[in-house]
């Protein structure tokens, strides 16, 4: 494992479990993200991401475990939490029947933004959009909409950013640009991300760490290269298959090197 | 409760309204169609019946006007919910700071808007084509339509919790939800005709009744009861309560469940 992070902890889960129907997505999942640092949550469909997500966000209550952000209880601080934070999935949009300009005037409205309108500005150049300010949402293409929810999640200026996939459905050229984009902001601003993807290019090009969740549980966690050194030279993306199609195995070996590094 | 907050999730439903003006077609088509039904059908009895009837003309109008206070109102709320299920948007909104209390508000600002504008079409016509002025309810007219209005606001705080629990399958029973209690608010006809008896009491329990019947007793004795107004503003302080109580319960249930992403992105 990795030295220990003195940066301040932003986000913390502790033993999260959260049980649909007596299956466990979520299996006492416990992380620390800490400031200006991004931490990739792979895994295959159905690891328990997105359910990880929901419940940092309050949106889904875990059945036990505790959350935490910049130091206070979500659940009690839910408000104070989410005005400093920001989120975009691929699985949300934004109305698609307003301008890309109002859409985000709306939402740099409701989260305080001061300066909204030099704001947005300044967000649709970084994320080289500036021409599609006055188009119809919901006539962007993937690409152009994905770009237009990054701008809304950093509104804020967040210092936590959660995205879920943000990279779905996006052709090779402009995931890259996505990635480019955030990973840029990133470093501009120093904000703590959280971002969940099954593919290997988001987490070896954004992720400073990563988290394999496997059936709910951690199954790996580490540097993207320490996760391939520790694989014995294998890919990224044969890890994952690996994990994907026998979490167990992987488990055990990752157990095994746990063991070696702690003597 | 933040204004900041409020005024900007109505904002964007003002954009809305302005970007497509159809919406616009749908708040004037209905009551308009309404209108001219219960405008024709009145004159038609009245050419054909000798009697009391200029007066009964005035209570259907009168009457059809105020229950577009309540219909709209309700439909205000559950539309600005479901404009966020159908964009897909109502997780952006709910992962922003935004309070129960703030979303709820923005709905039933949306919903006195929606109001303003049929309320408005609607009484012109109804002084252009039956010279009912609903104006010559006076001042009156101001506490029944807010205590209307709050009504609608409580029965579109009950259709949105139909559709947070049964998801979009409850959207037409949503719609229906003002409709469920229309024939006991004596809208057209006073409580006393409403039989079986025991009924009357569940009639005298919803707070628009006495706002009809105080309608009624303000066009034919010109005399506002403030003791009709009273019972309306105090039921609907406890219908508000009620229907606040339900719609939070059943997002905290929809959060418990994790099926408040499972709607809002499907
Ligand atoms: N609301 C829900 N009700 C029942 N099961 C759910 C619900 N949400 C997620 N699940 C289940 O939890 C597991 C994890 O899902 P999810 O977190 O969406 O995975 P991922 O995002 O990693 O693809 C899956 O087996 C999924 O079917
Ligand atoms: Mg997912």
């Amino acid at each position: 494992m990795s030295a220990p992070d003195s940066r301040e902890v932003i986000l913390e889960a502790r033993a999260l479990t959260r049980e649909f129907d007596g299956v466990k997505a979520l299996d006492a999942f416990s992380f620390k993200l800490h400031r200006g640092e991004v931490l990739g949550l792979l895994g295959a469909n159905g690891a328990g991401k997105t359910t990880a997500m929901n419940c940092l966000l309050g949106l889904t209550l875990p059945s036990s475990g505790g959350l935490y952000a910049f130091g206070l209880e979500l659940q009690k601080h839910r408000i104070e939490i989410l005005r400093r934070a920001n989120f975009s999935s691929a699985y949300t949009s934004l109305p698609g029947n307003l301008l890309v300009w109002q859409n985000l005037l709306v939402f740099a409205r409701i989260y305080g933004v001061r300066e909204p309108r030099k704001r947005i500005d300044e967000l649709l150049e970084m994320m080289e959009i500036s021409h599609l300010r006055k188009r119809v949402t919901g006539q962007l293409s993937a690409g152009e909409s994905t770009r237009v929810n990054l701008c809304k999640a950093f509104l804020n200026k967040p210092e936590l950013l959660m995205l879920d996939e943000p990279t779905a459905s996006l052709d090779p050229d402009i995931a890259d640009k996505v990635r480019k984009v955030v990973r840029r902001v990133q470093r501009d601003s120093n904000c703590a991300i959280l971002y969940t993807s099954h593919n290997m290019k988001d987490i070896e090009e954004v992720c400073d760490r990563v988290i394999f969740l496997h059936k709910g549980k951690i199954v790996m966690e580490g540097t993207p290269m320490e996760i391939v050194e520790r694989s014995e030279g294998a890919s990224l993306e044969d890890v994952f298959i690996k994990i994907a199609r026998d979490g167990e195995i992987v488990d055990a070996a990752a157990a095994k090197l746990a063991k070696e590094e702690s003597v | 409760m933040n204004f900041r907050v409020v005024s900007a999730l109505i904002l964007r439903h003002l954009f809305l309204y302005i970007r497509s003006p159809m919406r616009l077609v749908e708040l004037i088509f209905w009551p308009v169609v309404e209108l001219l039904i219960w405008g024709y059908l009145t004159m038609f009895i009245q050419e054909n019946t000798t009697g009391d009837f200029p007066r009964i003309i005035t209570y259907l109008l009168g009457a059809m006007i105020l229950w577009d206070v309540i219909f709209r109102a309700q439909q205000g709320v559950a539309i600005s919910f479901l404009e966020d299920v159908w964009t897909r948007n109502l997780l952006n909104v709910f992962v922003a700071p935004v309070r129960t209390s703030e979303f709820l508000a923005a709905t039933f600002g949306v919903g006195l808007l929606r109001i303003l504008i049929t309320v408005a079409v609607l009484s012109m016509m109804a002084l252009a084509l039956y010279s009912f002025n609903v104006f010559k309810l006076g001042w009156t007219l101001l506490p029944f339509f807010m205590n209307l209005m709050v009504s609608g606001w409580a029965l579109g705080m009950i259709s949105t919790a139909l559709i947070l629990r049964w998801g979009q399958a409850a959207e037409s029973l949503a719609w229906a939800v003002p409709f469920f209690i229309q024939p006991l608010v004596a809208v057209f006809y006073p409580v006393s005709a409403i039989k079986p008896e025991w009924l009357q009491s569940v009639s005298l329990a919803l707070p628009p009744t006495h706002v009809f019947e105080g309608m009624r007793e303000v066009l034919s004795t010109g005399v506002f009861s403030w003791e009709k107004f009273g019972w309306a503003v105090g039921l609907n302080i406890v219908f508000m309560a009620i229907a606040g109580s339900i719609f939070a319960w059943m997002l905290t249930m929809t959060r418990k469940r994790g099926l408040l992403t499972k709607f809002a992105t499907q």
